[in-house]
């Protein structure tokens, strides 16, 4: 059982506040949907707790079972349990996802110990299996060249190898067809159980018809402004944002 | 120049350090140790008509060959360097304090304790064998390598194969060698052809008879440790008609050279229906010119391959090519460069086409880390009788670093309407969300380095031998471990 708990984050691009207190606790086993328009600062926020570089956290505090992680560079946070699913993955040509997967493993692993490389591929061709992956697949270089549905599915089969502890999803339906869209939310359905804890970023209500989500937060302007069970995320399709905002400058003036 | 009975004891590195340092600004005691010198066979310091005669008298050489120098060394005196195309610090070498000859009697002792821990760690990581380490860091002169190219002498030398060292091979075989010494690469090629025209010692001779296909791949490795890294090393291949051959020349091992200077020269001929395929992989120490030509003449059908791979030096200027005099020859260059701060790797290819239907493939992929430059330089010329020539050209770059930098000067010159080539170039950068990406899957922003480093040659890397492309891959490795902060 873990907990990821994020304390009034605030972060910052350059001088520009995007998120600006933001608080979120998610345990394993829960799926939390963060909604909102766009330009609210949802990919800010699971870049900010994966680590990247051009994002600065200006004060509050991202903990990982009672430990802070923003000491912490990227790649330690990763193996530490921490997984992004990104929007737009990069492309490493040459690399074949295979490769990189291994490399990913090994890194995880103590200085001098050797991956053993049977062992590996049985256990990534099982998690081919189930999420129907074709063999082949793992022999493209990583991104490269993918479609957009491709690109998803190979974060899917990242996250299944790498087993975090949290997914932060950032629009992983963008994108995608609807048959994109199902295969992706099937393997996510898959991997979630008591061992994970996941949180979907999305813009559309759609993806939740098929990830149905624990807990529903709409963003807005850098701050949960509103926090639910699924039938927010319905609400929110039939009123849209506007009825927030609405709410949010009632509220306010 | 010591008289050959002379013995002369060299104890500190600083006594070593202006014997061996042209280059001004350069660290020249990293990597230097403290060694006993047998000056026996010392051609001393400076180049001058003497330093010639010395050398040719030591190897005791045919009277022709001694004038072959001797008018190499006027044609090197009387040429400019080519500063007004190349880089400038070529000015930085001093001809005059450079050593030109060290013979075999030159076996560097000292001990295990005295190589520096990096280096030791850097033979680790590489991999290298205990014995082989030793070697290497010229505590051994050789471990089992006299051995090895006996055995490798003595198989191919059932299917007649002649392999042995450029001195030999002139001694004993001049009716074969004769005739293409010095005639793929004329001595006035350019002022370092001459060079090592004059003052060339070690190098491989080989000339594999009609029809017979060499097995295993000719390795000069083991050839020269058994006899110490040449610096102006001459190397000629004949594959006759038929014939063919795989040499390979180098090693990743960093090559701690007490010299700031090498030279090679190395001339192919692929007879009627040939192939040879000559792969180099080479790690130079950073205070290293590295400055080769190499060269091959490719008959009726016949076929050469230069795979070529080139890390570390303070500059290399290297330009392989293939003159395709016959019909239907073929004739490819296969190069990977790795500039590191304060490396200039400026490669290339040359492909002359000289016969109807004779096709060319270039495939250049270069990398530029920190301050480091990687410049591609190519020539290729179809003129306008011929028909039916083809090349394709293609030059990658990438840059690790905003400061890095890449150029390219690709000159083709393809004349007449029956011919045909496409060029491709493109510079692609390691971007921080790359490096993002991967390090959010767990690897360390040097693992990330490396592995788009990697993937980035990785359809040339798979075209070496095994062997070398796992090296190859250990030492990228090790490259980009030390480019990030």
């Amino acid at each position: 059982m873990s907990t990821l708990e994020i304390n009034n984050l605030h972060v910052s691009i350059g001088d520009k506040e995007i998120v600006k207190g933001l608080s979120l606790t998610i345990r394993s086993g829960e799926v939390h949907a963060v909604m909102g328009p766009n330009g609210t600062g949802k990919s800010t926020l699971s870049k900010a707790i994966a680590g990247h570089p051009d994002y600065t956290i200006t004060s509050g505090d991202v903990l990982l079972d009672g430990v802070s992680i923003l000491a912490q560079q990227a790649d330690e946070r990763a193996r530490a349990g921490i997984f992004l699913a990104f929007q737009y993955p990069s492309e490493i040509p040459g690399v074949s996802i295979a490769n990189f997967l291994r490399a990913a493993q090994q890194a995880r692993m103590a200085e001098g110990e050797e991956l053993d490389a049977s062992a590996y591929y049985k256990r990534l061709y099982s998690k081919m299996d189930l999420l129907k992956i074709d063999r082949k697949f793992t022999s493209r270089a990583v991104n490269d060249g993918f479609s957009g549905g491709e690109k998803k599915r190979c974060e899917i089969l990242q996250m299944a190898m790498l087993e975090p502890k949290f997914a932060l999803m950032d629009e992983t339906d963008s994108g995608l067809d609807i048959d994109a869209l199902r295969i992706v939310a099937d393997g996510i359905n898959t991997m979630r159980g008591p061992n994970l804890g996941v949180l979907l970023i999305t813009h559309y209500q759609r993806l939740l018809d098929y990830i149905v989500p624990d807990h529903v937060h709409v963003m807005y302007d850098g701050r949960i402004v509103k926090s639910g069970d699924k039938s927010l995320a319905l609400e929110l399709e039939a009123k849209g944002y506007d009825w927030i905002k609405k709410e949010l400058q009632a509220a306010t003036a | 120049m010591k008289p050959p009975t002379d013995t002369d004891t060299l104890t500190a590195p600083a006594e070593l350090a202006p014997v061996e340092n042209p280059a001004v600004g350069i660290d020249q005691t990293a990597g230097n140790f403290s060694y006993k010198m047998d000056y026996a066979f010392d051609a001393g310091t400076g180049l001058s008509e003497d330093t010639i005669r010395y050398i040719s008298s030591v190897k005791k050489e045919a009277p022709w060959i001694l004038e072959f120098r001797l008018a190499a060394l006027k044609k090197f005196f009387s040429m400019p360097l080519p500063t007004h195309w190349a880089t400038k610090d070529l000015e930085a070498i001093d001809f005059q304090k450079i050593r030109y000859y060290l013979s075999q009697g030159q076996k560097p002792k000292r001990t295990w304790d005295e190589v520096p821990d990096d280096i030791k760690k850097t033979f680790e990581r590489l991999g290298i064998p205990e014995q082989e380490r030793k070697f290497l860091a010229g505590v051994e002169a050789q471990f089992d390598s006299e051995a090895a190219y006996s055995n490798i002498k003595d198989i191919v030398a059932k299917q007649g194969v002649i392999f042995v060292n450029s001195t030999e091979g002139l001694r004993e075989h001049p009716e074969i060698f004769k005739k293409f010494f010095g005639k793929v690469i004329p001595t006035g090629d350019n002022k370092f052809s001459a060079l090592n025209s004059a003052v060339f010692s070690g190098g491989s001779f080989i000339y594999v008879p009609k029809g017979v296909k060499v097995a295993q791949p000719l390795q000069a490795y083991f050839r020269i440790n058994a006899e110490n890294f040449g610096q102006f090393e001459r190397t000629l291949i004949i594959a006759d008609e038929g014939s063919e051959v795989v040499y390979m020349e180098g090693c990743t091992a960093p090559k701690f050279s007490t010299s700031t200077l090498h030279s090679a020269v190395v001339e192919l001929v692929a007879l009627k229906g040939a192939k040879i395929q000559y792969i180099t992989v080479q790690n130079w120490a950073n205070n290293v010119f590295n400055l080769v030509t190499k060269r091959g003449i490719a008959h009726e059908d016949a076929e050469i391959k230069w795979i070529d791979c080139n890390i570390g030096s303070r500059l290399t200027m290297k330009y392989p090519g293939v003159v395709l005099k016959g019909e239907r020859a073929r004739g490819e260059v296969i190069s990977i460069a790795l500039a590191n701060d304060g490396q200039h790797q400026d490669t290339g290819a040359k492909m002359i086409h000289a016969a109807n239907n004779t096709t060319s493939n270039i495939v250049a992929k270069s990398i530029s880390v920190g301050q480091g430059r990687s410049t591609y330089r190519g020539v290729v010329h179809i003129p306008k009788h011929l028909k039916g020539c083809k090349n394709n050209t293609e030059c990658d770059a990438l840059l690790i670093n905003t400061n890095s930098r890449t150029d390219t000067y690709p000159a083709i010159t393809v004349r007449g309407d029956q011919n045909s080539t496409q060029h491709e170039a493109s510079v692609s950068k390691v971007s921080a969300d790359m490096i993002f990406y991967m390090q959010q899957r767990g690897l360390t922003e040097g693992q990330a380095m490396s592995l788009a480093v990697n993937g980035f040659i990785n359809d040339l890397a798979r075209q070496f031998p095994m062997e070398y492309s796992v090296e190859l891959k250990r030492l990228i490795d090790l490259e980009m471990e030390g480019s990030v902060g």
